[in-house]
């Protein structure tokens, strides 16, 4: 609108996540199907057809997707198990479903034309909240009021220990926000700095070697950061899970 | 373009600005998301998550076994090496003692052989000597009657007349006997 006609290009690196109810009309109610469902829905799809269709098999030497769900599984678990200890492993399908969940929904975000979940703050903060709760709770209620011993460093000099103390306070309670925003922000960056390209090669024409060249290297990249943020958010899970099931220092 | 104060923003969904701050969509949005992760996680620990514990279970199961089997396999292979080398010792002891008691028949036979043959030999050679014995005492014999008759014609023709047939013979006997 009033930036097309200024800017020259017809650049719109925020539209892919616009959020569009999927049979009409522009009011979106909160059970409004919308593409975040359309795409929801593939996300479960998909882990579908590779843990549930790939694994039919069963079989002792396995198949090509039977292979990448156990090697997906055993991954996880080791993780769970390196982190947590032999009491995390109880969490094990909790993490094991965002896992699966963020990492299924970055890839099917690198489908052009589709539309990423993850890239929403909306999605992200409600995963990321609803670890912080979990281990929050489950701290207490395992640990009742020992679990405060998190934010007293017993191993730092006595005067130093409330100053450390409101500090590690004010990481706890920061710690959603950075972990929601931290995926949220990749794949959005990501998905934008492509749309930015695109739209350079499309005023280039045929010109756009370079552009185009810029497209495939970020594309490769965002590959990897699909994939790491998906690992990261998962490990943080962990290590926060951690924190409730062991929180001395 | 990134006008982040962009609160008011009920627009439609071509509104300038972030989407993902658009929080009209946001109870949409996290409606649907906790759709799909319990959907997911029904799914997963339902279904997807026992089978493959199950399969990774049966397979290390598995190859416990093979290993097992394996092992088995290693001491059957250890017994039977030392079943094949006990029976060539044996047979080598069988063989050694067939030998020595051929060895030992063969020895047997020859000496008998021998002894046999010595025994014939010293038949044949007393025989011989017996027969030698004879020829030498018919000799004898006849040189003591050459001898007398010699000795007889001998004084006979000394002197004549004196001729002692008994004497001559007892003579002749001494003569033959020094």
């Amino acid at each position: 609108m009033a930036d097309e006609a200024t800017s020259g290009f017809n650049i719109h690196p925020m539209d892919q996540f616009q959020i569009k109810p999927l049979f009409g009309g522009s009011e979106i109610l909160w059970y409004t199907p919308t593409n975040v469902t359309l795409w929801m829905g593939f996300t479960v799809l998909a882990i579908i057809a590779l843990l549930v269709l790939g694994t039919r098999g069963r079989a002792i030497v396995p198949s090509r997707s039977q292979s990448i769900a156990e090697s997906m599984y055993g991954f996880i678990y080791k993780m769970v198990e390196d982190i947590t200890g032999k009491q995390g492993l109880k969490f094990f399908p909790y993490i094991f479903t965002l896992f699966m969940f963020v990492l299924v929904a970055n890839f099917l975000g690198l489908i052009p034309t589709s539309f990423t979940t993850t890239s929403h703050i909306a999605v992200t903060a409600t995963l990321a909240f609803a670890v912080f709760f979990t281990v929050t709770i489950l701290g207490f209620a395992l640990n009742g009021f020992k679990f405060l011993g998190l934010f007293w460093v017993s191993s730092a000099p006595l005067p130093l220990r409330p100053v450390l103390a409101v500090i590690e306070l004010i990481s706890y309670f920061v710690r959603p926000v950075s972990h929601s925003i931290r995926l949220a922000g990749n794949v959005m960056a990501g998905h934008a700095v492509i749309k930015v390209f695109a739209g350079f090669a499309g005023a280039l024409g045929l010109g756009a070697i370079a552009p185009i060249f810029a497209i495939t290297a970020v594309y490769g990249l965002e590959v990897l950061v699909a994939a790491i943020q998906a690992y990261v958010f998962t490990i943080l899970t962990c290590v926060y899970l951690n924190d409730a099931l062991h929180p001395s220092h | 373009m990134a006008d982040t104060t962009h609160s008011a923003g009920h627009e439609a969904a071509s509104a300038p600005g972030m989407p993902q701050l658009d929080f009209s969509t946001f109870p949409n949005q996290i409606f649907w998301l906790v759709v799909t992760l319990v959907v997911i996680y029904i799914v997963l620990s339902r279904v997807a998550l026992p089978r493959i514990a199950n399969v990774l279970a049966e397979r290390s199961d598995t190859i416990q076994r093979d290993l097992e089997k394996a092992e088995a396999l290693k001491a059957k292979a250890v017994d039977a090496e030392a079943a094949y080398n006990k029976a060539l010792a044996d047979a080598r002891l069988e063989a050694s003692n067939i030998v020595a008691e051929t060895k030992a028949d063969i020895q047997k036979d020859l000496d008998k052989a021998i002894a046999k043959a010595d025994a014939e030999i010293s038949a044949k050679a007393a025989e011989g000597e017996a027969k030698i014995k004879g020829i030498k005492d018919n000799a004898m014999v006849s040189v003591e009657v050459v001898a007398t008759d010699t000795a007889s014609a001998i004084v006979d023709a000394v002197m004549p007349g004196a001729a002692d047939a008994k004497a001559v013979k007892a003579a002749v006997k001494a003569q033959l006997k020094g």
